[in-house]
């Protein structure tokens, strides 16, 4: 497996506004219905989209000013619920590369890192600010920068917050975990045989 | 030094510390369906690679395999639905993994199907695309929902790489009053701590609530876990647990029963040992729960009205409004007396025989209201039988509920069983997120099943205790 370093992530946001944002909303269990996640961008969202148009409203998803977005602002348990990894997928292929929220569920976060999207924290009113100001300049661009762990943003800049491990495994390459573990199978079948229930408990 | 068990496990599980930081953890057992396991096979075959240990992972079809006989033959008539099934067959076959099809009898919620044939076993650690992984936490072991990816990880190299969660001691203390079940204790911790209380902790639930619970409640109540936001929830192994466990098909046999058991006793947390946090809730003030709004934390004892807006601020109170603009309840409303139109009783959280069991105990001599759909769904076709074999599908199909095949069913509706336009459903499954049943604006109210049965009893919500 090749190495790809992740550190800048620069392009414009899409705001994301809620608390307790669910993988079901994030892509609606009728999409989970594929063998592939070709073609999940298109329905990022897609029941939040249709029940605000019903309103009138545009889901920023839609709105043409976030088109070509890279980084999502949300607020907190973003991706909280079904361990589906079509919800990172599916904001993956929209193009997000980068998250920035209030807190996200482990399951989700986890997800995110093996496909090599960093999920920043900020606190409340760190997250309302960068929404709001999104909404003000929806071209306005960003960059997250992990090594830094920071947004600049226009002229302002703000410290994010993301986890040592999953850090440092963004700036090695190793956020795809899969090539890492196969290098130790030899150590797995050790492990393997001592334990218990592999071993007829002892026989 | 004492230990909790969650330590135990993780560390004779840890076979290497990655650059990362995270641990290199030996999954014990794997269990697989159909939504999140298709890419997972298509990178291994990408990269060429073989399943590396293919007798710890079992394979079964839940999600999308629809709940009547007719709708069951081959092929699906859902085209999508014939391709998922038919992929995780040759998945299965190809990889030599045993797969627990519709044909064998064992097919069956993934998280059914793994406890009752003795697959899930004290001091195991066990990995699942899917978040009600934690339900296998019951038997003392560590279970954890986890993404494709990590599925793709598991075949290749029956390991994950994970970082240790905090612990948190849940005790619940006194006893359950009458027409309290494990379900009532899952929504009662949930809405205590909150849908991300439990983010970095694994629940370590306890106390003698939980020592009086049989495996069956036991399993509702690590199922829930995730809703409260910890990746896994466990409860230390005991008789109960044992007892349960001997002679399904996959416990150990013979001798080595007593050494399982011997081993098994060594993995409960140590008397003293220490945890990150503890909390305790008197399980004797916990009341028949029901949700209310959008979050399985929204849940209000059945006597009481529903939270006002003003009592909660900040971001909390946005998702307040946008439960009761999407529920369309009246903040100060009380729960009792809000009409529903569809029952569903099944799911991992609430499909076994001891649900179905409570369920047919308030169904038995009535009828479902008029205008209401009520479906019964066993978690297995083990179930299936073994209900059957007690007359209770009797008692539900003289009853008006319906009386199907297992599966996931309307848990989340990737079947043809579905809720339309905005319905209002009584649901014993374990989450009420917006359009979770099948219909962008369906209302579900998360319950345990005797109240559902009673729910389609009267076709409104009521309070089961006044109809034991
Ligand atoms: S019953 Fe519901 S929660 Fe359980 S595995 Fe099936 S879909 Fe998931």
């Amino acid at each position: 497996m090749s190495i790809k370093i992740i550190d800048k992530v620069p392009g414009t946001g899409v705001p994301v506004r809620g608390n307790d944002i669910d993988t079901d909303r994030i892509i609606p269990s009728r999409f989970l219905k594929c063998v592939t996640f070709e073609g999940l961008g298109d329905h990022a969202f897609e029941d939040d989209i249709i029940a605000l148009s019903q309103h009138g409203k545009v889901h920023s998803f839609r709105h043409p000013a976030y088109q070509g977005a890279k980084i999502l602002v949300s607020n907190s348990n973003f991706g909280c619920g079904s361990s589906r990894e079509h919800a990172p997928q599916a904001l993956m292929r929209w193009g997000i590369g980068a998250i920035i929220a209030e807190s996200y569920s482990e399951i989700f976060f986890g997800n995110c890192v093996s496909l090599g999207i960093p999920c920043f924290k900020v606190d409340h009113a760190t997250a309302e600010k960068i929404l709001a100001w999104i909404e003000a300049n929806p071209k306005g661009q960003m960059e997250c920068l992990v090594s830094g762990r920071k947004l600049q943003m226009g002229d302002e800049s703000f410290s994010l917050e993301i986890a040592e491990g999953p850090r440092a495994q963004f700036l090695d390459g190793s956020w795809n975990a899969r090539s890492g573990l196969l290098l130790n199978l030899a150590k797995v079948k050790d492990v393997a045989k001592n334990l218990p229930y592999m071993n007829g408990f002892g026989a | 030094m004492a230990k909790n068990l969650y330590s135990k496990v993780f560390e004779s599980h840890s076979v290497a510390m990655l650059s990362s930081g995270q641990t290199q953890l030996f999954i014990g057992l794997h269990l697989c369906h159909e939504v999140t396991s298709p890419q997972a096979f298509a990178m291994l075959r990408e990269q060429g690679l073989p399943v590396a240990f293919p007798e710890r992972t079992f394979v079964t079809v839940d999600h999308i395999i629809p709940t009547t006989l007719e709708e069951r033959a081959r092929p699906l008539r859902d085209s999508i639905s014939e391709e998922m099934f038919a992929h995780l067959e040759r998945n299965a076959k190809d990889f030599g993994l045993k797969f627990f099809g519709p044909q064998t009898g064992e097919q069956g919620v993934v998280h059914v199907v793994g406890p009752e044939n003795g697959l899930t076993q004290p001091g195991m650690t066990i990995a699942c695309g899917d978040s009600h992984t934690a339900t296998h936490g019951a038997f003392g072991s560590l279970a954890f929902g986890i993404g494709t990816s990590q599925v793709a990880d598991v075949l290749a190299t029956q390991t994950l790489a994970m970082a240790p969660l905090k612990v948190r001691r849940i005790e619940f203390t006194g006893a359950l009053k009458k027409g309290v079940t494990p379900k009532d204790v899952s929504l009662a911790y949930i809405a205590k701590l909150g849908v991300n209380g439990g983010v970095g902790f694994a629940y370590e639930f306890s106390g003698p609530v939980i020592e009086a619970m049989d495996m069956e409640g036991r399993m509702t109540v690590c199922n829930m876990a995730i809703e409260g936001g910890a990746r896994c929830g466990y409860i230390n192994p005991d008789e109960t647990t044992f007892a349960y466990l001997k002679g399904r098909p996959y416990s150990p046999q013979g001798a080595a029963w007593d050494r399982a058991v011997a081993s098994w006793r060594l993995v409960a947390s140590d008397p003293g040992c220490s945890f990150d946090d503890v909390v305790v809730i008197d399980g004797s003030l916990i009341e028949p729960m029901v949700t209310w709004g959008i979050t399985p934390a929204q849940a209000i004892g059945i006597t009481q009205t529903m939270p006002l807006v003003d009592s909660f601020s900040g971001s909390e109170r946005t998702v307040v409004e946008e439960a009761y603009e999407y529920m369309d309840f009246q903040p100060g409303q009380s729960i009792i007396g809000v009409a529903i139109n569809v029952v569903y009783i099944g799911s991992c959280t609430n499909g076994r025989l001891s649900d179905l069991r409570a369920a047919a105990k308030v169904a038995q001599g009535r009828k479902v209201a008029t205008g209401i759909r009520a479906i019964v769904v066993p978690g297995s076709q083990k179930v299936k039988v073994l209900a059957e074999s007690e007359g209770l599908d009797k008692v539900f199909l003289d009853a008006g509920f319906e009386w199907r095949e297992a599966g996931c069913s309307m848990c989340l509706a990737m079947n043809p069983d579905k809720l339309k336009g905005r319905e209002i459903a009584a649901s014993t499954s374990n989450r009420n997120f917006k359009g979770r049943q099948g219909s962008p604006t369906g209302r579900t109210l998360l319950m345990s099943p005797e109240m559902a049965a009673a729910a389609a009893v009267h076709g409104k919500v009521v309070d089961v205790r006044d109809f034991l």
